[in-house]
Parts: structure tokens; sequence; C-alpha cells
């Protein structure tokens, strides 16, 4: 049972352009289906999906379970926070016991990067990463996507520079993966303590100064600046971080032309960005959250569906 | 994969063109006029065809009827035989559909599972008093307990053949052909 996708969604360094195409082209029509007056299609009815949040998440575990509720799929959801158990066995136990019910689909948020791959090399069921770790967070890379091509009309050739902790932050990794691979040019601004090393190898330009990044940018991802960071000696103080990198509507308005601003939540607004930023006219935050619904919903079906020797076999029937 | 293939035409331009025509005037009939009527293609070519279908109710009635475009591909019965690519189109309603009455259009009309499909679909967008289902040409080989109260062409066609519809909008010029393998 291999869809266009393959059996999981681990993240976008392992999906092609065209792959990454037909996600963000299966969602436009799924957008409709929220603005229904029912919002759900029957597409998954009968198929079983666990969402398996080793992590607090409150955007997108909701985000993934209206996409499976609007594909009228049912779901169960499993918060495993506070679990003592050793991470390794604690997925084998979890997977083989899941297997046991017969599921048809994993969705897995988990503190360690890796761990949606090991889940689906151990089970048959789809899986869907819902954020590993430090790897990579497939969805929330491909609704930023969507979002950029809706107002921008396209990808390729756009300059996204992603802004903040880049180094810990599994957002930025699967934004570098998708926006290199439909040709979008990307930078990264941020304090150099929370710059991966040798990121400039990966064909990404670096800024060390945010005024730099928005002189050139035509879109700011602005990452959440984990707060805990401060405390492990990152950054000296969340003031600093305002005043050197902060997203402000003053810094923005030396540009002289509007830039697209992006966040993918929750925002701390007075650190890494200016609350007139994040409510202002260019501001895309909430396009992000909507289409989140879109292309989870895109993704659960790509995943779901897909059996070419039967699409073809059907196909000798004739008529569509 | 050159196989052979052999094309008949069933119906060519001006066939299609008169079909149309009279399609039109029955639908009008089984409506009794066009206050409450509301047409709604089926992706893909059921679009054009209701598009077509509207125009020539407008020349003769003087009236616009409101259309609509209804994609299925999420009401399918076989999500896992629609293949790995799926196309989904675009669904757009004129609004609510309670006490309209609808007329569903397609090109083929042929197991009726599309149109299985479609009613469950519009049941979501409110409850028409009634829902007449028009097709272009009716191929038989029906696997639900569903017939067209407006065709164009009846044809029994079999199994091994394929029905392709021709719209000038999409395709470049109008035609019906059988296409079967020899």
């Amino acid at each position: 049972m291999t869809s266009a996708l393959g059996k999981d969604l681990v993240g976008l360094e392992y999906l092609t352009a065209d792959q990454i195409r037909l996600i963000l082209d299966t969602a436009e029509p799924f957008k409709e289906v929220s603005e229904r007056p029912i919002k759900k299609v029957p597409a998954l009815r009968g198929k079983t999906i666990v969402n398996l949040f080793f992590e607090a998440s409150t955007r997108t575990r909701i985000s993934f379970e209206f996409a499976e509720k609007r594909l009228s799929a049912d779901t169960v959801n499993v918060a495993a926070s506070g679990s003592s158990v050793s991470k390794g066995e604690t997925l084998v136990d979890t997977a083989k016991n899941l297997e046991a019910m017969r599921i048809d689909m994993v969705v897995i948020r988990h503190g360690a990067s890796g761990a949606a791959r090991f889940l689906g090399e151990r089970i048959r069921s789809n899986v869907i990463n819902a954020g590993d770790g430090k790897h990579e967070h497939p969805t929330q890379g491909l609704l930023d996507m969507l979002t950029i091509r809706d107002k921008l009309g396209t990808i390729a050739g756009v300059k996204v520079c992603l802004v903040g902790d880049i180094l810990h932050s599994r957002v930025a990794r699967s934004n570098l993966w998708g926006l290199t691979k439909l040709g979008a040019q990307v930078a990264v601004c941020g304090p150099r303590t929370l710059l991966p090393r040798g990121i400039e190898e990966l064909g990404v330009t670096v800024f060390a100064r945010i005024e730099e990044a928005i002189e050139w940018a035509d879109v700011l991802n602005v990452l959440r600046l984990q707060l805990e960071r401060m405390e492990t000696g990152f950054i000296p103080s969340l003031r600093e971080y305002y005043r050197v990198f902060g997203v402000t509507a003053e810094r923005l308005a030396k540009a002289g032309r509007p830039l697209l601003i992006m966040h993918p939540g929750p925002m701390n607004r007075g650190v890494e960005i200016d609350s007139r930023v994040a409510d202002g006219p260019h501001s895309v935050i909430l396009d992000q959250v909507t289409n989140g619904v879109a292309v989870r919903m895109a993704a659960l079906y790509l995943l779901a569906g897909g059996r070419p020797e039967l699409a073809d076999a059907a196909k000798g029937g004739g008529a569509e | 994969m050159a196989r052979a293939t052999k094309s008949t035409t069933l119906l060519d331009a001006r066939a299609l063109a008169r079909a149309l025509q009279r399609m039109a005037v029955e639908i009008l009939e089984l409506a009794h006029g066009t206050t409450d009527l509301v047409l709604v293609g089926i992706q893909r070519r059921g679009v054009e065809l209701a598009e077509r279908l509207a125009q020539l109710i407008e020349r003769e009635e003087g009236v616009s009827v409101p259309r609509g475009a209804l994609d299925i591909t999420l009401y399918r019965d076989d999500l896992e035989v629609v293949g790995p690519r799926p196309v989904i189109g675009e669904t757009r309603l004129p609004g609510d559909l309670t006490d309209k009455h609808v007329v569903i259009v397609d090109d083929v009309l042929y197991t009726g599972r599309t149109v299985r499909a479609a009613l469950d679909e519009l049941a979501d967008f409110g409850r028409p008093k009634r829902i007449s289902l028009c097709v272009l040409v009716d191929r038989g080989g029906r696997e639900l307990p569903i017939q067209a109260d407006v065709v164009g062409k009846v044809a029994k066609i079999g199994p091994g053949e394929r029905v392709d519809v021709l719209i000038e909008e999409r395709d470049g010029k109008d035609a019906v052909n059988v296409v079967g393998s020899t």
C-alpha cells in the first residue's frame, strides 16, 4: 500500500519537489471544505487515526484533529506526556499496542529527533510526523509554503528569511528543505549561538543583522524564541534579544515595501515580534493557521489513498 | 504501450448540439420553467455541459439560471482505487440549495456510483425539494438503482469500451467517441 507520498510523512527532506507540489495542490480544494455549511466529507470514513502526542501542543494537535474529523476519520488522542519509561521502549510498546487495536494511521509528536521514522519502521500503519525533536515538522513547513504561494503566487525565486532560533527549530528545518526544493531563496538571521554551524554550506544566506535581512527578504518567517534557551546561556536576555533581533514596525518601515510576516506560533509578543507587526496588515499568521487544516487534510488523504494497481484495474471500467 | 484501439463517433458536433438543445427543453418541461431551477455540473465535463445548457435555457427563456460545480472525489466509495494522484476539482454551489430543484448534469452515466456520490454531497449543502439527473450519454451498465431523467443519447456500450466526451472549451472540439480495444 504505497501512496504518492510513500507510507509515512516523516520530513520534507525525504520528499521530491513533485511530491511537495502534490500536497500543496491537493490542499487547495480542502480549503473550501472548511467553508461549507457542513464541514465534512466522507473521504476517510472508517479509518482510525491515533494522535500520539508525547509533547505539549495545542495548535498542531487541534489542527490535525479538525483535519481528521473533516475527513470523517475516527480519532483518538493519546497524550503520553509525563511518561517516565525510556523513549525507545515506550514507542515500541505503544506501537505494538496500537497495532493490536487495528488502527490505520498515527500522528506523532515526540521530543526525540527521529521518533517518527523510528515508529514508521516498526508499524504497518501510516505515520505522520507532527514534530520530532529538533528534526522536522513537515506539515508546518507545508502550511508555511502554501501561505507563501497563496499570497505571492509562487514559491520559486521568493526570498524567505527565517528569523530567530534556527538551531533548535524543527520548523526551520522543514522550511529549509521544502523551500529550497521548490526553488525559493532561503536565508537565516539570528544570534550566532542559535544558528547551526556550517549552515552556509546548505546554500543558505546568513544575516547577522535583522536590518539586512529585512532589506533582502520578501518574506520573514519569525520563529518562536524558546524561552528556556535563555537559561541555558544561548542569549543574554530577552530584552536584548528584542532590541537586536526583534521584528519591529520601525525596522520594517525602513524597507519601503511590504514584507509578508509569518510566525508558526505560539508568539512571544515583545520578544521576537512586535505586536504592531503581528497584528499588522502584512501579517499572515492567522492565514497560516487556516491553511494548516487544509494541508493536513491533504497529507492524510494522500497517505490513506492510492493503490496504483487497483486504480489501473478500475480505469478499465470506462467513464470517470 | 501501443495497444491497437478503434474509435467510432457516437455524436458529432452537430448531433451533440441538437441533443443539448433538446435536453435544455426537456429540463424546462421537467422543472416547469426556471423558478427554483439550479444546474449543477459534475467535475469535470459535466460543468461545461451545465454551462451550455444554462446558456440555451437563457436564450429560450430570457432568464439566468444559477449553476454550480460539484467535485465528488471526496465522496467516492473507493478511495483506494482513486489512484496515488487524485485530482480534486473545485466545488462551487450557488448558495443554499434548500427548496431548489437541482438538476445534476454529467457527461456519461455508467455504473451510477458518481451520481450516488453526488447525491450524498448535495445533501451536505441543503435540502433540495427535488433532484433530477441529466446526462449526455447513458451507456448502460448500472451497478446501482439510478436512472437519468433527461438523456442526450442512449447507447449500449460494453465494459471493454470507453466513452470519450470532448467539449470545445476543454478539448478544442465537440464530439462523443466510443473507444475500445480491437
